[in-house]
């Protein structure tokens, strides 16, 4: 869907996507390192469980919605990866205590 | 001249529409008169419990009157289910009060006492447990839970459906409802009650009073007072998460959508349109301390919103004697009640008169004298 | 990078760091006030320099000079003395400018004598059927990941909609060596005869040259289908087709990604949960707050700059924010204001600059049936509700978007009416045969973005506070 700018020189950043490692690079945005990975990272919804990807990037939509280091509901398009974070694709509600 | 409507319903919240639905359920003519978009709406505030444990201390009545209602709310469930096809989720399988710390232990205790001790109050098999067995009940509570009180007969529903629900019975029952028509006066006149609104008169048989703290100055027009003492309370309520909580709390309850709602707060400000963050930081706090895995959860809204609620807490049913046909209804707990209101009010009203042995506790005779029992409608 | 702020009130606190705010806190600062500017994002520049700081775009006309332009903007205020607190998210501001914000998972409150509020625009709703599948975003979101990621397409793509965005977003793709297969420009053809009176101030207007040569641009390499007038996204799971028509040609085409836009509308969640008041813009099709000529608001105390006071564009919101911040200067310290460029100067620039704004106004008006959906297709998306679930909420007698809240859940969620309310507004209006200002909008309140319970609980508390919640 996305794919990478050759012009970009930025430094990878590894992160861990339901178990599998993901090369992200400094200054992506969670939400960016997940469509930029071409892996299939669609959420489902907490009403109906329909599959969603992320809509406005700008964090006003709340389709990102993302487990982040055993954290649900996190703003996927907000937060900057990190070395070594870890993110769950959320399927329906989020777990109580995490 | 020509009666329009058998019954004007002036109000158009759970109250007002339990009854219109009951009405129109029996067949009766109906029209419904409502405030618009922006109105103090207690029918769309409220937390949403079926709820029996505490209430009635220093009005035996009132415990039975609630009891009754808890136990027909299945039927009035079933009935708008058959009726809209909507599932007003109610669930009745006891609720809980649940204490942080010895001291609110004691005092919850003494209280449940009282109420065994009252004479004339049915029974409703409240009871105290110990922390441990509230755990065994509730897993997730948190080391600072000192216990609790228990009912069996406690319950909720989703609210907003009931209410979503009486409406479209509303319209299948062919009643009117006219939103955005505020009632200005009341006259009777000829044996018929004239409501103005600014769109015009509407003329009805009956007129029904179910406008909350409204009716304070609407039941004077009819020869009916309504003496009502409103209060703010705050809403928290946070994103939908999986079910984790099998019973509701007083203040806390998981709704079947997966949202947690977390109460309340009881302030005299009456401004439904600011928050006092501080209030409702001690809410969420009392929260995470009962359940500490609520702690993460995220608050996607909070709100406040005016109580409905008589002065003494107890719920006013009167009907007037200088204008016959005119009743007033006025009550903090509109969602218990509904069953009541929808079965046994909407019969008394379509027959043209309360029934003393049900209801008769609750005139609004009771403030004239000095006798007035303050209490507990509301705990 | 800060995350809690050194003092607990600041003269003047200005909240977005776009144009607007970055314009405001310079100048504030530069005149001796003590301001903070809080920030959402990563890094400075709001939505239109997203990234400017950091983006791995590094052939500079790629993204245009209009974009470079910030960079000074971002130095001037580094080195005015403002504080600046990124990764910070405004939850609550009420009428005394306390100010409730929430920095990596905790809060803190700031008092201000001054709130200018920067909070810009957001993606106008484009709720047309299958538009909540995987695969398509908003063109903002594109252009998002494309400065700040160096992120382009290259699967099968289709851009639609109107306006300036769209055409810079499509040339800044083709540049960056991103796929795109497919324009449908959705522009009402009538739009360019209503237009026309406005074309001269417009073509002595910056936009003009820019505009048509970027436009010329992506025409050269890209199928561009004008005059379209339907527009549905399909797929099962996530998009595979957008089908579209264009007078009475119907086509279909493959695509697993789209990006809508028809243009912005300000963001107005923060400014309406203050109790600011607002008007229904009838030619912008959304809510603009009603605002004095130095840009103050009807709350005492709160001023708007930017975009989140009307659309006016980069340059507007740049003079409007320097507008707003000389104002609070003028009233808080009035000695200081002669640090500053005097106000006419100010207010000529601002003329200057929302020159040919009428024209992309009335040209760019999005078309009746992509902002007013009909049968299922989803207008809050949130909680998952429909056109034909909001209308059969009002045939049962839902006045206004408040009371279809109790009916049908629309604005609830987590997104708190920002994807749905000018939907549900115009909807409903087109329901009852009223005015979106009669119909009103959602009463908003704190949070105005989600806080997490242990935050909320962390708020400072009076025994007044506990005894209002704790009974037997």
């Amino acid at each position: 869907m996305f794919k990478r700018s050759d012009q970009d020189s930025r430094r990878s950043v590894h992160i861990v996507v339901d178990g599998a490692a993901v090369a992200a690079r400094e200054g992506d945005t969670v939400s960016a390192a997940l469509l930029a990975s071409g892996r299939d990272v669609r959420r489902a919804t907490a009403v109906s469980g329909a599959p969603r990807l992320p809509y406005c990037m700008m964090g006003v939509c709340f389709d990102c919605l993302v487990t982040i280091d055993g954290v649900g509901n996190r703003q996927g398009c907000l937060v900057p990866v990190a070395e070594g974070m870890q993110i769950e694709i959320q399927k329906g509600k989020r777990e109580i205590g995490r | 001249m020509l009666k329009d409507y058998d019954v004007a319903v002036v109000g158009g919240g759970l109250l007002g529409s339990a009854i219109a639905w009951g009405l129109g359920r029996l067949g009766k003519k109906v029209v419904v008169l409502d405030e618009g978009d922006i109105a103090k709406r207690a029918s769309r505030a409220n937390f949403a419990l079926v709820w029996v444990q505490s209430k009635g201390l220093g009005m035996p009545a009132y415990t039975g009157w609630t009891m009754r209602a808890s136990e027909t709310w299945g039927r009035l469930a079933a009935e708008l289910k058959d009726q809209t096809g909507l599932d007003v989720a109610l669930q009745q399988n006891g609720g809980f009060h649940l204490t942080l710390g010895e001291n609110e232990f004691a005092q919850r205790a003494q209280l449940v006492t009282r109420m065994h001790n009252q004479v004339g109050a049915a029974d409703y098999r409240m009871e105290m447990l110990s922390a441990s067995e509230v755990k065994k009940m509730l897993p997730l509570i948190g080391p600072e839970v000192s216990g609790g009180s228990f009912c069996p007969w406690d319950g909720h529903v989703n609210s907003l459906r009931t209410f979503r629900a009486f409406h479209t019975g509303l319209k299948l029952f062919g009643i009117e409802y006219f939103p955005e028509r505020p009632v200005s006066a009341i006259a009777r006149r000829g044996g018929e009650f004239q409501l103005s609104t600014a769109q015009g008169e509407i003329h009805a048989g009956k007129v029904v009073l179910s406008a909350g703290n409204a009716n304070q100055s609407l039941a004077p027009m009819v020869g009916l007072s309504a003496p009502m003492g409103p209060t703010r309370g705050q809403i928290v309520v946070t994103e939908r998460t999986m079910p984790f909580l099998p019973h509701p709390l007083t203040t806390i309850r998981q709704t079947d959508e997966g949202t947690v709602m977390i109460g309340d707060s009881k302030e005299d400000q009456l401004d439904d349109r600011t928050l006092n963050h501080a209030v409702s930081a001690v809410m969420a706090d009392r929260a995470q301390r009962t359940f500490p895995h609520l702690a993460r959860l995220n608050v996607v809204r909070t709100w406040s919103g005016i109580r409905v609620m008589p002065q003494d807490g107890f719920p006013i049913y009167d009907q007037s004697e200088s204008a016959p046909g005119a009743f007033v209804t006025c009550c903090h707990s509109g969602v218990t009640l509904a069953s009541n209101h929808a079965f046994e009010i909407a019969r008394m009203v379509a027959a043209g008169a309360l029934e003393p042995e049900l209801v008769g506790a609750f005139s609004a005779r009771r403030f004239d004298a000095n006798h007035a029992a303050t209490g507990s409608g509301y705990y | 990078m800060n995350t809690t702020a050194r003092r607990d009130s600041y003269d003047v606190v200005v909240i977005g760091a776009g144009p607007a705010g970055l314009a405001a806190a310079a100048t504030a600062a530069e005149a001796g006030l003590s301001t903070l500017l809080l920030d959402e994002n990563a890094g400075p520049g709001g939505q239109v320099w997203r990234a400017i700081a950091s983006t791995p775009v590094t052939k500079r006309d790629h993204l245009g000079a209009d974009y470079w332009a910030g960079a000074e903007l971002v130095e001037a205020v580094r080195s005015s003395g403002a504080e600046i607190i990124q990764r910070a998210t405004v939850w609550s501001l009420d009428k005394h400018l306390e100010i409730g914000v929430s920095v990596g998972g905790a809060s803190f409150f700031v008092k201000a004598r001054r709130v200018i509020l920067a909070t810009g625009a957001l993606e106008r709703p484009f709720p047309i059927p299958g538009w909540t599948l995987p695969g398509v975003m908003t063109a903002g979101a594109a252009q998002t990941m494309l400065k700040s990621s160096g992120l382009v397409p290259d699967g099968p793509t289709v851009i639609a909609g109107q306006g300036p965005l769209l055409w810079l977003l499509a040339a800044q793709i083709l540049r960056l060596g991103g796929r795109i297969d497919r324009i449908l420009d959705t522009t009402e053809r009538r739009n360019y005869l209503a237009a026309l009176p406005h074309a001269f101030a417009f073509m002595t207007s910056p936009y003009f040259a820019k505009g048509f040569a970027l436009m010329r641009q992506v025409r050269a390499k890209v199928p561009v289908v004008s005059g379209v007038t339907e527009l549905a996204a399909a797929g099962d799971g996530e998009l595979a087709t957008v089908t579209y028509l264009s007078g009475s040609r119907r086509e279909t085409v493959p695509a697993e990604l789209l990006l809508l836009h028809q243009g912005v509308v300000p963001n107005v969640n923060l400014a309406m949960a203050v109790g600011i008041e607002h008007r229904w813009d009838e030619l912008q099709l959304c809510w603009s707050p009603v605002l004095d000529r130095d840009c103050n608001t009807s709350v005492e105390g709160i001023a708007i700059a930017g975009d989140g006071a009307g659309i006016g564009g980069a340059e507007a919101a740049i003079v409007r924010g320097r507008i707003a911040a000389r104002a609070a200067v003028e009233a808080l310290a009035p000695a200081a204001a002669f640090k500053l460029a005097p106000m006419a100067t100010f207010r000529a620039s601002l003329v200057k600059a929302e020159r040919g704004r009428i024209f992309l106004d009335t040209l760019f008006r999005p078309a009746p049936q992509f902002r007013i959906p009909s049968d299922d297709t989803i207008v809050c998306r949130c909680e998952e509700v429909s056109a034909k679930d909001i209308l059969d909420a009002v045939a049962i007698g839902a006045t206004g978007p408040n009371q279809l809240k109790a009916y049908r859940r629309t604005g609830m969620g987590p997104c708190q009416g920002r994807l749905c309310g000018l939907t549900v507004t115009e909807l409903m209006a087109q329901a009852r045969g009223k005015t979106p200002q009669e119909i009103g909008y959602y009463r908003l309140r704190a949070p105005v973005k989600p806080i997490t319970l242990a935050e909320l609980a962390a708020v400072p508390k009076t025994d007044a506070d506990v005894n209002a919640v704790v009974r037997g």
